[in-house]
């Protein structure tokens, strides 16, 4: 088994976190890890992403070949894009569906047009949020929506999300919990 | 195993080194070692590890001095341009050696993903004489720090620890072995060691030259292998190709090569183990050298054979790989497909449609940031005095160059700001001003502003006071709120012309009027504009 993502959004939406609940579930099945990311300046709405390799073999490399990744998931669809020359030919994007308006003259038709080419899954992952009950658990809808394709179970996810929001108590760990199972249902239906 | 970042992973070897102290200035991306060391020590007292922000670099890395002068093992961190500021108290304490391990730890910034350069730290280490690990994985990480603290009592040297920015922010398992003791408290008993007067210095200077020998040897050791694969194919045009590989570059090339890899050395350790090296020029036509960060090998190398050998090198001086930026598997599989020693990869480029869709997406500064109401001060002042040079600084406020602020035309470096705008005003330029940060002021604003004050120079400094360090993720800033202000005026600012005021917008017209007015003082003047940096609030 050798499974690598690429994990794009945009600084503040929760990337990190995302790729934070993956490393667990992956530590405890056993898997071998690496998972490089740029911190610096992601705190003020620039571009944010990470290179998490999994596999039953050791990993060499940090970073992932271009053309060789498995997925691309993403919290904003112009960084899923931004990631394309990354996937190797068959492979998937998942995204969410809300575009981050900061930028000047967002292109959101060309951005959609060109996700619709490659047959990317596209989530409304804020509306499965706000049914949770905060849109901001987005993060864990698309994580929960993007497990089916990953090497994993939902069950893998239930202690690294629990640990992840701990420190801001039983209610927010219970409204993470409920965003992530709201994403994996969401796909199946 | 405990999943580790690479900064995480030095941090934690440092602690289970037993160290008193862990000494730094923030700085991308070698912040997470202190703040992982922090935690923990707050976790847990029992440690007894002392852990606060210092000044500057400077300030930690004799900070560690002192600790090493009374026995006890210290931590030094930094980003690679904090090493400039730290140069004089590193280069020298090569000849001062170490009584209890002291350990830099300095991360380098290829691709200055988050730096003004890409300096490479090496240089630095080969300059003070100094031993330089440089590990490739997490695990290195970890096991290159505890042999660092080991290598400098056993040798008595300062040890540097160079990372990069892919490392240190890469995450990996990483087992961890036992805890060493802690020394006990035991200040340095020979004086002549620990002062470097001019005949002292000469004796201890030879003494560092002969310690470059037990450098040698130790770096003929295990802890840069040397893999030989004679049945591995040659090259049609360059024949047997060997490599020569440091850092994380080596991830690349098993990348590349996962099981059967040309012969190759992997430098952990620096100064490189010179025999190893030459043992792979005998077997090979042409040697590939793969580093992060400048060509150092490739060039020290050079050197040190000219006249035993005429290497066939390949590396970024020769062109097979690009002379800036960080390297990556792509670059490295290019680079041997080249050669003809791997299959090439498919040429990836990005399709029309995804290129007519993308736009960047730079980092800005937060809605609601302080910053943002000072710079429309300074437009608006701008709008009114004519020319009006701002000498900027380093911080969330260097965002400010970019419209639709256009507040800073200059930045250089930690406290360049009133310097500069010292100079112009020496050379004649009048009015001029300069934008400092409160954490930068406290790290090398304070003699800038004091030489200024004690020639009255026709300035304004504007400090921006947002009560943090901001940009590296909100350290504690030691020059912000009343401190700050009883600095100003202990260097002997006139306090008539020492201002406050709050950047929000109901009071920008009012703001404007006090920065007008000081700006056409014949004099040196300090406006503070204070208000919280918004991310602190939550
Ligand atoms: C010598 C050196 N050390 C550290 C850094 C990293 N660094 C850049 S700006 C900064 C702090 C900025 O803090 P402050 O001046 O308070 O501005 P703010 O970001 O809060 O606006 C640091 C630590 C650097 N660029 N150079
Ligand atoms: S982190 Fe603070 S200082 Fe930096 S841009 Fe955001 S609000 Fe401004």
């Amino acid at each position: 088994m050798r499974c690598d993502v690429i994990l794009a959004g945009v600084g503040g939406q929760g990337v990190l976190s995302m790729a934070y609940a993956i490393d667990h579930a992956a530590m405890a099945r056993g898997y071998f890890i690496k998972q490089s990311e740029l911190h610096g300046m992601s705190q003020r709405g620039g571009a944010v992403s990470t290179h998490l390799r999994l596999s039953d073999a050791p990993i060499e490399s940090d970073l992932i070949c271009k053309g060789s990744a498995d997925f691309v998931i993403a919290m904003e669809p112009m960084e899923a894009l931004r990631y394309t020359a990354f996937l190797k030919p068959k492979g998937l994007i998942v995204t969410s569906a809300a575009p981050v308006k900061n930028i000047d003259d967002y292109p959101l038709e060309a951005v959609m047009a060109a996700l619709k080419a490659r047959s990317a899954h596209i989530v409304d992952a804020d509306a499965l949020a706000k049914e949770a009950g905060s849109q901001k658990s987005a993060n864990l809808v698309l994580l929960g929506a993007a497990i089916r394709y990953l090497p994993f179970d939902a069950g893998d996810f239930e202690a690294p999300i629990a640990s992840l929001f701990a420190h801001k108590g039983s209610e927010a760990v219970a409204l993470n919990l409920k965003a992530f199972h709201l994403g994996v249902e969401g796909t199946l239906r | 195993m405990k999943l580790l970042l690479g900064d995480e992973a030095v941090g934690q070897a440092a602690i289970d080194s037993g160290i008193a102290s862990v000494n730094g200035y923030p700085g991308t991306p070698s912040t997470e070692i202190f703040e992982y060391i922090e935690a923990a020590a707050k976790k847990d007292p029992g440690l007894r590890i002392h852990a606060e922000w210092a000044a500057n670099e400077k300030v930690a890395y004799e900070q560690a001095l002192g600790a090493s002068y009374v026995g006890q093992r210290s931590l030094v961190t930094m980003k690679h341009v904090g090493l400039n500021v730290a140069a004089d108290p590193f280069v020298n304490s090569a000849l001062v050696g170490a009584k209890g391990g002291i350990v830099l730890c300095v991360a380098d910034d290829p691709s200055m993903h988050s730096s003004q350069n890409e300096q490479d730290s090496r240089y630095y280490a080969q300059f003070a004489k100094l031993p330089c690990f440089e590990p490739a994985t997490q695990q290195d990480c970890y096991d290159f720090t505890r042999l660092a603290f080991e290598l400098s009592e056993r040798l008595s040297l300062p040890v540097v620890v160079r990372m990069v920015t892919r490392l240190a922010h890469s995450r990996a398992p990483v087992s961890i072995s036992d805890p060493a003791m802690r020394n006990p408290l035991s200040p340095a008993e020979d004086r002549n060691h620990w002062a470097l007067l001019p005949a002292l210095s000469r004796k201890l200077y030879d003494e560092l030259l002969m310690k470059q020998a037990l450098l040698e040897k130790e770096s003929e050791g295990d802890v840069n292998p040397l893999v030989m694969n004679p049945a591995f194919p040659s090259s049609a045009t360059c024949g047997k190709v060997g490599v020569i590989v440091s850092g994380i570059a080596y991830n690349y090339f098993r990348e590349v090569f996962p099981k059967d890899a040309p012969s190759h050395l992997k430098v952990g350790l620096y100064p490189a183990p010179l025999q190893k090296v030459k043992a792979l020029l005998e077997a090979c036509d042409t040697v590939c050298i793969l580093e992060e960060g400048y060509p150092f090998l490739e060039q020290t190398l050079q050197g040190q054979l000219q006249g035993h050998f005429a290497p066939q090198f390949k590396g970024r001086l020769t062109g097979h790989l690009p002379m800036s930026g960080e390297l990556s598997p792509d670059l490295v599989a290019r680079s041997f497909a080249s050669l003809g020693l791997c299959d090439p990869l498919p040429a990836i480029d990005e399709a029309d449609d995804v290129k007519a869709a993308l736009r960047p997406r730079p980092p800005k500064l937060c809605p609601g940031c302080p910053h943002v109401d000072t710079y429309r001060m300074i437009k608006a002042l701008r709008e009114s005095v004519q020319p009006l040079p701002v000498f900027g600084d380093i911080g969330c406020y260097t965002l400010g160059f970019y419209p639709p602020h256009q507040g800073i035309d200059a930045c250089l470096c930690m406290g360049a700001s009133i310097s500069m705008a010292k100079g112009a005003s020496d050379a004649g330029q009048r009015p001029v001003l300069a934008v400092i940060g409160d954490s930068t002021f406290g790290h090398s604003g304070l003699t800038g502003l004091l030489t200024a004050a004690r020639e009255n120079t026709p300035m304004t400094v504007m400090i921006l006071d947002n009560s943090t360090t901001a940009m590296t993720g909100a350290q504690k800033s030691l020059e912000t709120g009343d401190p700050l202000m009883q600095s100003i005026l202990g260097l002997g600012v006139d306090p008539e012309h020492v201002k406050i005021v709050c950047p929000l917008p109901q009071h920008h017209e009012a703001n404007v009027e006090i920065l007008k007015a000081e700006v056409a003082y014949e004099g040196l003047s300090v406006v503070i504009s204070r208000r919280a940096c918004v991310k602190l609030r939550k």
